[in-house]
This record gives C-alpha cells, sequence and structure tokens, in this order.
C-alpha cells in the first residue's frame, strides 16, 4: 500500500518522538477529559473502535496485508466475552480474556490460511473466512441468532468494583484503550516490528535476507486479531450486547473505512478515524440509510484524492511523523 | 454499515394554545422498522397512528404537550438497544411504543426497566413480553404468540389439519410462535412431523418449502411475518404446494400481507387478528384519518394498537401528573380500565398483558370482495378472556404478587 | 414415492436443481470477475452491486417503460454496461498504477454507493417481479417438480458461460484480449487500442453481473441488499477455482452450486459454509486454487 516516506529518516528523531508524545499526552487529556462533555457511553463505544482500527492497522500499515475480515476477531470474542459474563458468571477481567483469547485462537487458524496467499487472495480468503463464521454465529445455539446476546451484566471488576456506574466502565475502557494503544506501539518500534516493514517494503528482499517471512506475517497477524479481540470483547460488557452486526461483513469494511480515512499506517490515524466515523453515524442517524451513500463517497474519495488520509496528510504538510 | 441510529427527528410540535392547569411535557419515541419486511405493517403507519392519539388527546387536554420522535431500528438488536440508550439518556424520551421484531423488543424492554421508563409493545409478538421475561415498565398490547396459536392453530388443527410442518424465522418471534403453536395443535390432538428454520428477511424459500413438501404434513404453518411470510405463500405457489394438497396456515397475517399478495393468492386463508378496518363505523372512520397520511394502504391492527396505546398512557400521565416515573405510570395504567375508539373498553393485567377480544378470519376470494380493501370475512369472535394466555400459565414473576 | 439413500427423490432432485440454479449465478459472476480480473488486474468488488443493479433495471423497465423481462433481459445489462464504461473511465483508469488493493477498496465504496441509494429509495424488504408469462407454470417429471423458469435459468447461463468462452478462447477478438492480458505493450505496438479495450471488458463483466441479476429477480425478490449476500460467496467460489481459467470458473460455480444443493439434502446446517470450509480445504492442498497457475 501507500509508502509514508519518512522525510526525516537517518536524522536525530528527537523532535519526531517528540512531536508523537505531545499528540499522546494531548489524547490521553482529551480522553480523560471528554466524559464531562459528551454521552459516556458514545465515547467508551469510539474507544473500542479506535482500538479495534489500530489493531487492523496494525497489518495494513506495517506489514502490509488487507484483511477484509477483522470482524470475525471483533465479533466472536464480543460473543464468547458475553456469554462468558452472562452464562458463566465469570467477572468482566476474566470475559474480556476468554472473548480475547477466542479472538487469538481464530486468528492462529485464520491467519494461518490465509498467508498461503498474497494481496488481493488474501483479502478474499479473510472475507470468506470471516463470512464461514458469520453463519456459524448466526445458527449456533449459544450466540441467539438474530437476537444476538441480550441483558449481558458488566458485574464487578476483580468481583468487588461494580462497573453498573457510567464513570467507572469508563475508566476500565480507557484504561484498556490505551493499553492496547501503547502495546501497539511498542510492536511497531521493536526489532519485530523493522522486520514487518521491511516485509512490507519487499518480501522478497526479507526472504533472502533469511528471515522466516511466514512466520512473522503469522505472529502480526495473531496479534492483530488478538487485539481485534480484545475490543470487541470490551464492547460487549460496555453496551451488555453481543450481536450479529459485529460479526458481519460490514463491519469488516467499516473497520478499513477507519483506519483509511485515519491514515494508514500512522500511530494515531485510526483513533482519528474512528472518532470521526462514529461521530458522523451519529450525527447523520437523521438522514438513515444516507450514511452508507456518505461512507462509499468517503471511501472513494480516500482512495482517489487522498490517499495519505487525515492524520498522514498532517504529518506530511508538518514533516513529521505521527 | 449499519450501526446507524435512524433517530428521525421529526417533532410533531402541536401548538399548545392555553396555558391553563399545569403544564405537563412527555416524549414519546416511535421505534420501529421504517423500511425493511415488517414497514408496511407497522414503520411509517405506526408514526401515523401515534400522531393521530396525541393530536386526539391534547385537544381534550391542552395543557400536556406532547413531542414525538422515531427511529428506525433495522431488525437490528443493536440498533435498537442504541437507539432506547440514547432516547432515554440524551433526547430525555419517556415512552416507547411498537417495535416490531420481537428479538428488538425484548432489548429494549430490559433497557426500559433499568432506566425505569415506559416500554408499550405493539408491533411485537413473542409471549414471551408477558411471560418470563416481564417487567413492571413493560405492557404488550396489540397481540401475542399465545393468542396466535390459540386462535388459527387451534382452529385449523380442529378441521382436520392433524399434521404440521413448521416454516420458523429463526429469532425470539419465530421460536416463540412455533413454541406456542406446537402445543396448541398437540393439546387438539394434532403432530408435528417436522420443522426448519431460516433467517429473517428471506429471499428465497424454495429449497425450504421442498423440506415442507417431501415432509407430506397436511398443513405448513408458517411462524414468521410481514415480507416472510409473502415470500414462504408465494414460492408455495411456484413449487405446487396447494395443488399437491397441502395447506398453508399463516400463523401470523397481517392486512398489510393480504394486501400485498392480493386476494387471488390469499383467498381462503385463516388468520387471527385483534382489530381489522373494516369491523364498524369507527374503524372505518379512523381509517379514513389514517389514510391522509398513508394514501392507499390499509390499517393492520398493530397501528390500531399503537393508538390504543399510546391514548391510555397519556390518559395515565395525566392522572398520576408526571412522565418521570416509568414504573408510576405504568402501575396506574394497570389500575384504570382501558376506553378507546378502536378497542373499547379492557383492562391492562398484573403481567403487562393487555387485554380484549380476538377474531378469526377467513381471507375472501377475490369474486367475494367487493371494494379494495375488503378483505376479510368474520369467522368467530373469541372472548377477551378466553383469547390470551391465563395470568397464571405465563411464570410471570409480577403475577405471582 | 421413490427414494434414493432413505430420502424422497423430490427432495433430492429439488435441492439439486436449486443447487445448479445457484451455481449458474455462481457461475455467471465469477465469470465476470475472473474476465475483469484477467484484464485490469482489478477485483471488483461492486460486482455484487452490479448484479442486483441488473435486477431493479428490469424492474424499473417495468414500472415505467412497461418493458418486460425479455427486452430487459437485453437492455437491462446494456445500462448497467454503460455505468460500468463510466466508472471504468471516472475512477478505475486512475488506479492502474496503484497497488491491486485500491482498486479492491474504491469498487468496494462504490458498491456501497449503490447499495445505499438504492436502500433509499425502495427500502430493503424486497421488491417482486413476476414471472413472465410464456414461462409460467412447471413440469411434473414424476419424481420431481419442475419450475419452466427454473429450468429456463440454467439452460441460459449454460448458454451464456460457453458463449462467453468460446468468444475468449477461440475467436480473434478473444486472441487480442488474452494478448493484451499477457503483453499490452506490445499488442499496443499492432495498432490496438488496449484502453478501449479495457473499457469495454469492464463494461462487459458489468453487463454479465446485470444479465444475471435480470434473471434472478423473478426468482429471487428485487432487493438492494441482494448482491452483497452473493458476493462474498462467489469470491470464496473465486479463490477455489482460481483466477486463471475462463472455463474453470464455470466449472466451479455450477460444481460447487451442486454440492451447495446436496447438503442441504443430507447435512442442511452447513449448507451455508460448506463452500467455504472447501475453500479452506483447497487452501490447504493447493493454495493456487484448481484450475489457478502458481503465481
Amino acid at each position: 500500500m501507500e509508502r509514508v516516506v519518512d522525510p526525516l529518516a537517518g536524522k536525530p528523531s528527537l523532535w519526531r518522538t517528540q512531536a508523537q508524545a505531545i499528540v499522546f499526552v494531548a489524547m490521553v487529556a482529551g480522553l480523560i477529559a471528554a466524559p464531562f462533555f459528551t454521552y459516556p457511553l458514545f465515547l467508551m463505544q469510539a474507544m473500542c473502535f479506535a482500538l479495534f482500527a489500530c489493531a487492523f492497522n496494525l497489518l495494513i500499515g506495517y506489514v502490509g496485508l488487507l484483511s477484509f475480515g477483522h470482524a470475525l476477531y471483533f465479533g466472536w470474542a464480543s460473543y464468547i466475552s458475553a456469554h462468558a459474563a452472562k452464562v458463566w458468571g465469570l467477572t468482566p477481567e476474566l470475559a474480556i480474556l476468554a472473548g480475547t483469547a477466542m479472538a487469538a485462537f481464530c486468528g492462529l487458524v485464520a491467519g494461518a490460511l490465509a498467508i498461503r496467499r498474497q494481496g488481493i487472495y488474501f483479502a478474499m480468503i479473510t472475507l470468506a473466512l470471516a463470512q464461514m463464521m458469520y453463519f456459524f454465529a448466526l445458527q449456533a445455539k449459544f450466540t441467539g441468532g438474530e437476537d444476538g446476546i441480550q441483558a449481558v451484566p458488566r458485574g464487578y471488576l476483580f468481583g468487588l468494583i461494580d462497573l453498573r456506574n457510567e464513570m467507572t466502565m469508563y475508566v476500565v475502557v480507557l484504561a484498556i484503550f490505551l493499553g492496547g494503544f501503547l502495546f501497539i506501539y511498542r510492536i511497531i518500534h521493536s526489532p519485530f516490528g523493522e522486520v514487518l516493514k521491511a516485509i512490507r517494503e519487499n518480501e522478497t528482499r526479507a526472504i533472502s535476507l533469511g528471515y522466516k517471512t511466514d512466520r512473522y506475517k503469522l505472529v502480526a497477524f495473531v496479534l492483530s486479531a488478538t487485539l481485534a479481540g480484545l475490543a470487541g470483547a470490551t464492547k460487549a460488557i460496555v453496551l451488555q450486547l453481543a450481536s450479529l452486526t459485529d460479526v458481519n461483513w460490514p463491519m469488516s469494511g467499516e473497520v478499513v473505512l477507519m483506519t483509511l480515512v485515519g491514515g494508514l499506517g500512522t500511530i494515531f490515524g485510526p483513533v482519528v478515524g474512528s472518532f470521526v466515523i462514529l461521530l458522523m453515524q451519529f450525527k447523520l442517524a437523521a438522514v438513515g440509510e444516507w450514511v452508507l451513500v456518505i461512507q462509499g463517497v468517503i471511501f472513494v474519495a480516500c482512495v482517489l484524492l487522498f490517499r495519505r488520509g487525515i492524520v498522514g496528510e498532517i504529518a506530511h504538510k508538518l514533516r513529521i511523523k505521527l | 454499515m449499519n450501526r446507524v441510529i435512524s433517530l428521525a427527528a421529526l417533532a410533531t410540535a402541536l401548538a399548545c394554545t392555553s396555558a391553563q392547569a399545569q403544564q405537563l411535557n412527555v416524549k414519546i419515541g416511535v421505534l420501529t422498522d421504517m423500511s425493511s419486511l415488517y414497514a408496511d405493517l407497522s414503520g411509517p403507519g405506526s408514526v401515523a397512528a401515534a400522531k393521530l392519539a396525541i393530536a386526539d388527546f391534547t385537544k381534550a387536554n391542552p395543557n400536556v404537550k406532547v413531542e414525538l420522535v422515531s427511529g428506525d431500528h433495522q431488525n437490528k438488536p443493536d440498533i435498537g438497544s442504541q437507539i432506547a440508550n440514547q432516547w432515554f439518556d440524551v433526547d430525555k424520551v419517556d415512552m416507547i411504543i411498537d417495535t416490531p421484531n420481537s428479538g428488538v423488543a425484548l432489548a429494549v424492554s430490559q433497557i426500559t426497566t433499568t432506566k425505569n421508563k415506559v416500554f408499550i409493545v405493539s408491533g411485537a409478538a413473542a409471549s414471551d413480553l408477558t411471560g418470563p421475561k416481564c417487567t413492571a415498565n413493560t405492557i404488550h398490547w396489540t397481540y401475542d404468540t399465545w393468542m396466535l396459536a390459540n386462535g388459527t392453530g387451534k382452529a385449523l388443527a380442529k378441521t382436520g389439519g392433524d399434521t404440521w410442518f413448521f416454516l420458523t424465522a429463526d429469532y425470539a418471534f419465530g421460536h416463540a410462535l412455533e413454541r406456542d403453536t406446537m402445543a396448541a395443535v398437540e393439546k387438539n390432538g394434532g403432530k408435528v412431523v417436522g420443522k426448519v428454520r431460516h433467517p429473517l428477511n428471506t429471499n428465497d424459500f424454495s429449497s425450504f418449502l421442498l423440506q415442507a413438501q417431501s415432509s407430506k404434513a397436511k398443513v405448513v404453518g408458517l411462524a414468521n411475518a410481514g415480507g416472510d411470510t409473502i415470500n414462504s405463500i408465494k414460492a408455495g405457489a411456484e413449487f405446487g404446494i396447494v395443488k399437491g394438497g397441502q395447506k398453508f396456515a399463516g400463523l401470523l397475517v397481517f392486512a398489510s400481507d393480504v394486501n400485498a399478495l392480493g386476494l387471488q393468492n390469499a383467498q381462503g386463508l385463516t388468520l387471527t387478528e385483534t382489530w381489522y378496518w373494516d369491523m364498524n363505523d369507527t374503524n372505518r372512520a379512523w381509517t379514513k384519518r389514517w389514510q391522509q397520511e398513508r394514501a392507499g394502504k390499509f390499517p393492520t391492527m398493530v397501528h390500531a394498537g399503537v393508538y390504543s396505546g399510546l391514548t391510555h398512557y397519556l390518559k395515565s400521565v395525566a392522572a398520576v401528573k408526571s412522565a418521570a416515573d416509568g414504573k408510576a405510570v405504568v402501575e396506574q395504567m394497570k389500575k384504570t380500565p382501558t376506553d378507546d375508539v378502536l378497542f373499547g373498553k379492557g383492562t391492562v393485567r398484573a403481567d403487562g398483558r393487555k387485554v380484549h377480544p380476538a377474531y378469526l378470519f377467513e381471507v375472501k376470494a377475490p369474486s367475494e370482495s367487493k371494494y379494495p380493501g375488503d378483505f376479510y370475512k368474520v369467522r368467530a369472535t373469541i372472548p377477551a378472556e378466553e383469547a390470551f394466555r391465563p395470568l397464571n400459565e405465563g411464570n410471570c414473576p409480577l403475577a405471582k404478587g | 414415492m421413490l427414494e434414493i439413500f432413505g430420502i424422497p427423490s423430490t427432495a433430492l432432485f429439488g435441492q439439486l436443481l436449486i443447487g445448479l440454479i445457484n451455481g449458474s449465478f455462481y457461475a455467471l459472476l465469477s465469470l465476470g470477475l475472473a474476465v475483469i480480473f484477467g484484464m485490469l488486474n482489478i477485483i471488483n468488488f461492486s460486482h455484487g452491486a452490479q448484479y442486483m443493479m441488473g435486477a431493479f433495471a428490469a424492474y424499473l423497465l417495468l414500472q415505467y417503460t412497461g418493458l418486460g423481462y425479455w427486452p430487459a433481459l437485453i437492455v437491462a445489462p446494456i445500462l448497467v454496461g454503460i455505468t460500468g464504461v463510466i466508472v471504468e473511465r471516472l475512477f478505475l483508469q486512475r488506479l492502474y498504477k496503484l497497488d491491486h488493493l485500491y482498486g479492491l477498496l474504491l469498487t468496494f465504496g462504490l458498491a456501497l454507493i449503490f447499495e445505499g441509494l438504492a436502500r433509499n429509495k425502495f427500502g430493503s424488504a424486497g421488491l417482486p417481479y413476476t414471472l413472465p408469462d410464456s414461462l409460467r407454470g412447471g413440469q411434473n417429471l414424476g419424481f420431481m417438480f419442475l419450475p419452466n423458469y427454473r429450468a429456463w435459468v440454467i439452460v441460459a447461463s449454460l448458454g451464456i458461460c460457453l458463449g462467453t468462452w468460446f468468444v475468449i478462447e477461440w475467436t480473434r477478438l478473444g486472441a487480442y484480449l488474452r494478448a493484451a492480458t499477457e503483453n499490452p505493450t506490445l499488442v499496443r505496438a499492432f495498432g490496438i487500442n488496449v484502453p478501449r479495450m479495457i473499457t469495454l471488458t469492464y463494461g462487459f463483466g458489468v453487463a454479465l453481473a446485470a444479465f444475471a441479476g435480470v434473471m434472478a429477480a423473478p426468482i429471487y425478490n428485487v432487493s438492494p441488499q441482494m448482491g452483497s449476500e452473493l458476493i462474498i460467496v462467489v469470491f470464496a467460489v473465486v479463490v477455489i477455482g482460481g483466477m486463471g481459467s475462463i472455463l474453470g470458473a464455470i466449472v466451479t460455480g455450477f460444481g460447487l452450486g451442486v454440492i451447495e444443493g446436496l447438503t442441504k439434502v443430507f447435512f442442511p446446517e452447513a449448507s451455508n459454509t460448506v463452500i467455504f470450509v472447501i475453500m479452506a480445504i483447497v487452501l490447504l492442498v493447493r493454495p493456487a486454487g484448481l484450475f489457478g497457475r502458481r503465481a
């Protein structure tokens, strides 16, 4: 995909890391202040989607793999976490962990199949596998089919803290989001992340340098699926509902859109993108079905006119890396 | 992309002329299916019915100011919950009404209870709403699956339909209708030889109908509704189901479905409803008013239920002088007998079940129909005390106290 | 009644027939995808939406101009094909130098626009399109009941598929096409207008989808989401068959339809997923697909 040329490569990276740190601090401050001004449920949902988009971006932005089936991990994690909290009676943190583990497992199986092909085929295979799991969700008894899993209890965190309070829940979601975000940042800036970027730039060269690229790709895929699952599992607890929407193909498309709008291969892009898209859906709710059309138009505009996305464009203009 | 909150904020600002008495503000949300398979039987028609109820009530009670919003849940529980949450938290809606699709209705019922607001169900059918899942904030107004089974299922089982095959919509409503009908059929000496479940909003029923055909059951019970029922019956005509000697039992058929199928396809169907536009002069007069907004359509019992339920709600709010405490309003609604032009006199039971008579209809043949909308002839009237599930059989915790 | 493996023959042959019909649509759509991919190197995600547009075109032609099924079978694909040509000229042309994934994203966006517009205008319940009078009714074959229209769908799509295959493999035009796929520069040197050929190829692929849409209209209702439900299955079909060969796309399409139909008889719960399971197995055994060449 789009190569983000680093204009400052080779120079001391002081200003660059500072820019990222400043934006990060601003983001955290904004998210701490936000629930006092905005509808907390909306913010929590947006953070779940932001984490989902960041996880997706790990794959497309840093390994160059376009997965068109990320709803699989997001949706199935939310089913398992909802089921664990409601039927098994697990505490929320364990329910979320169970959901995340499910996503990791699905990611391992689907990833092992999908990385056997490249490019467009990779996208089609991930989409088809996700659709298969959608049909499983539709027919399996415990998912409740069209009804979904309703009335999921938020429960007590560690068995102690009551999450029915919106603000307490908000703090938990914020912590999960920031934890996931920093973890992804860490991956990208590790030696492992450097290899991933080398694969994105030129896979053949990476192979000739002795890297087993398939293994790297698979690990990246599983990591991405796991984090997407963390987001989905959390969302199920927040909204107290797991449903088919989260596991169906439009959800896979939506996360692509969020990342594309924000900026592929940028750290903050997916966060900005998901807030923008959710806010648009929230504000444009009155015009109903036009949302689908508008999303389509944004897709087309992004692909034709600004492939760098919002954050990518800003970073490009300011000659910094975000 | 479907996680759209379609909060069509069309607020009908109703003029409040006199400022005497205590000013009372109420906000109503019609949560319904605006564009999909249940849009004809509820949808915009329910909004029109709600507007009529508000107009009639505020004319007599000018001190009450009623605001109306409507939303499209797209038959998805997550979108329905999201709209409900947002209506209660942000837009300060006091009561949600209609909500076809039992899966969505059950989700909204639960949210309504945690927020202590009011939910009046007209469009959804699952009898669980006044059964194990009843709440002190939800009232089930128009009809339910037990009543349908008790009407259509019983009538057909008694007249020789002794082997059944079910074609069931695979969600809360279909399951409830199938369960209740099976019980009614078996109680009357019939047998269920098979069933198949289909996804909501299916367009091609051929492979399901082939299964029904090879089961050799005498009756193919359609435990689905709206567009799904229409498509099942049409595909059945193509594959010669009725010619082969089997009979369709439309367990939930609305006037709007009969209109869409045409009498040619629908003739002879037996069905149960609690309200029919052409029953009497008051219904016909109301239909004329309703048609000013929905030209060329005919109102269903769901539309009538929205009008009737909303009227009773507004009366009760005026009586307790506040819409803030949902439980208190519902208690008031249960205490006072209901009385409106469409359903006449009735009561709301402890479990939230509104009780009124039901009617067994038969769809007329094209030759018997004299004017547009002349769909049914009445075969039997089921009195109010027999039409719905007895209070003590529903396992509703509220009914025990 | 005749029984085979304990299954009544009406059920078995009936489901096989439905399988063949689904297979016809898989074949027509994957054929179009393969033709477009061969020339443009783009996976046309809006293929499902264009199939839906074909059905709506037929519906609208009947509503507003009174043109019935048979004229619609020709007019609708031409109209939708023209929109395809416009899409190629306006949008796709700008993407050929970029990563192929951008083509996928762009056509996905277009699919959303088309579907959204249709939903806005017509709701999502599905509109009825009546059978043409000449194909009403059916034959009672003794072991099953065969509706005439469904028989026609199988025959017609088989005809179109084989016709396309013949043109591409055995005619001069097809030879140019294949050559332009292999080496566009060389073909241009022969004085052939390659960009126009690409545009027309896209238009033709889209018209094939629209043709399938018109055929589907009387069987399934005409609904905005009819295409998106189908296209993902067709993607799996394409992965199984491999994009390399036209004949491969046709054979895989029909074959998988039949397998799906049989699954409905013997293990109905798996009928929605069987194609995806086959895809997974094929990926393990022959990653390039049944008819594909190794990349």
